[in-house]
């Protein structure tokens, strides 16, 4: 199968901790994956491997069939961080319309952006007097307007209510239904369940790979909170025969 | 490198300056203030005002100019921004030549304000034009922006960022031949002041303030302002690193 993000081998050093520890995954073309796992699990710098902004220790990370980080990739890659990375002492409109010309991108599109997200009525409102949900979503508008190939979406959906959280998966699903490829983070379990695939992930080690559909076969249950321990488990257990 | 990028960004920096007045009325009202104060302190000595008003008119777009450019880019660096910046298209350079864009035409209406304030109503008098003091007002701004880009990558807080202001800016202010003639100092002190950029800075505003037309020690003290610009873009540009641990 052709890979939108093949990461091999890759170990990140931050400080004295090992962060990944010889981390394998892969990414399929035109669906919406899941990286789940515990806060501090690795998720954030996993994705900042693949936006090629994080210094790795050896490994390689695969993007769009070249090194993550190469400058053709710029264009095609749309990241979100974790925390909003907008501009708080402007509005939506001018933070989105900024971003876009970035891309060539004219102001239609990003108007269009905002009222994806949901924040239309609040467009000429300055980021630093958005409530926490609609700032995130600011941030989340100047990712999604480059209509980029791969969108790497770290926790887009913390701090929504249940209806928009709702909206916001429909839209990443429509965009993965015209081809683009979505990587996106969660520390929720009950959002694994909305995902073509998962990787789950603790202490920078992958513990599953698979169609949450597998995940629930293989552990013989429909919880996937519950299949997320098993698998803690039964690693740890491996683990422990090992040594 | 995109002209296209630089200039949206350069629209984009005076965009967040216009959302903040009270940052623009101390930009344009401080130095005029203090021009004024610094008048009638001197009100019995007219020519010693002359000669330190003139420096003071190319010092305050520096100072202003050193703390904004510190405190933006340790915003962008913290709040993320930067970070995304640099997972698009845009070149690090057409960041820093939209912040030396940006932040050249604010110092170019704060020199307007202050020495069009100056010389209308201050009495303030240099042999040489108005125009070349402006100019050099708005060089020492550029100068200024540059080295508060490249010191905002040794501060990790705001605190730190406002600190460098006297650590790095009062040490050039007191060497470099505004309160004192260089010559007359320890003559270690002054070979210091001779690498530090200030002082060619100041001397050129001497040198305008001395003759009615350019000199070449102007045009010396220019050519090393130039350079210092772009020797502290470049490492300023060498700090802004896509890839970090």
């Amino acid at each position: 199968m052709d890979h939108a993000i093949a990461v091999d081998d890759l170990v990140v050093v931050r400080g004295k901790r090992t962060v990944l520890h010889n981390l394998n995954c892969t990414v399929p073309r035109g669906s919406v994956t899941g990286l789940l796992g515990p806060s501090g699990s690795g998720k954030t710098t996993l994705m900042r491997c693949v936006v090629g902004v994080q210094k790795i220790k050896s490994g390689t990370v695969t993007v769009l069939g070249q090194p993550a980080g190469s400058p053709a990739l710029r264009r095609n890659v749309g990241y979100l961080t974790q925390a909003p990375s907008v501009y708080a002492d402007l509005t939506v409109r001018e933070n989105a319309r900024y971003f876009a010309s970035l891309y060539g991108i004219g102001h239609r599109q990003a108007d269009q952006s905002i009222i994806d997200v949901g924040l239309r009525e609040a467009a000429d409102q300055l980021v630093s007097t958005l409530s926490g949900g609609q700032h995130a979503r600011a941030s989340l508008a100047c990712a999604l307007l480059s209509k980029p190939d791969l969108l790497v979406l770290d926790e887009p959906t913390v701090g929504q209510d249940p209806v928009l959280r709702n909206d916001l998966w429909q839209q990443f699903h429509a965009l993965a239904a015209e081809g683009t490829t979505l990587l996106v983070s969660s520390h929720v379990m009950d959002e694994a369940g909305r995902c073509e695939r998962l990787i789950l992930i603790r202490e920078g080690r992958v513990v599953a790979d698979d169609t949450p559909a597998a995940v629930r076969a293989a552990t013989g249950t429909d919880d996937l909170e519950e299949a997320f321990l098993r698998l803690v488990l039964a690693q740890q257990k491996h683990q422990k025969v090992v040594a | 490198m995109s002209a296209r990028i630089t200039l949206f960004t350069t629209a984009r920096i005076l965009r967040q300056l216009r959302h903040d007045p009270r940052t623009i009325g101390l930009l344009l009202v401080v130095p005029t203030l203090l021009l004024t104060l610094m008048r009638y302190v001197f009100d019995s000595q007219p020519a010693i005002f002359d000669r330190v008003g003139v420096i003071m008119l190319g010092v305050f777009p520096f100072i202003a100019m050193f703390l904004i450019t510190s405190v933006a880019m340790l915003r962008e660096r913290t709040t993320g921004t930067l970070e995304r910046l640099l997972t698009t298209p845009m070149h690090k350079l057409d960041l820093l030549f939209g912040y030396g864009l940006a932040f050249a035409l604010a110092a170019a209406a704060q020199a307007a304000v202050a020495a069009g304030l100056g010389y209308a109503l201050l009495d303030l008098n240099t042999s040489g034009s108005a125009w070349a003091v402006a100019g050099l007002a708005i060089g020492n701004a550029v100068l200024g922006m540059a080295i508060g880009l490249l010191v905002s990558a040794f501060a990790s807080s705001e605190f730190q960022a406002v600190q460098f202001m006297p650590a790095f800016v009062l040490p050039q202010m007191l060497l470099c031949g505004l309160i004192w003639p260089r010559d007359q100092m320890a003559g270690w002190l002054e070979k210091l002041s001779n690498v530090m950029p200030m002082t060619y800075a100041v001397d050129a505003l001497i040198e305008v303030s001395r003759h009615a037309d350019p000199t070449r020690t102007m045009w010396r003290d220019v050519a090393v302002v130039v350079g210092c610009i772009v020797v502290a873009l470049l490492l300023g540009a060498a700090t802004l690193r896509r890839r970090t641990a």
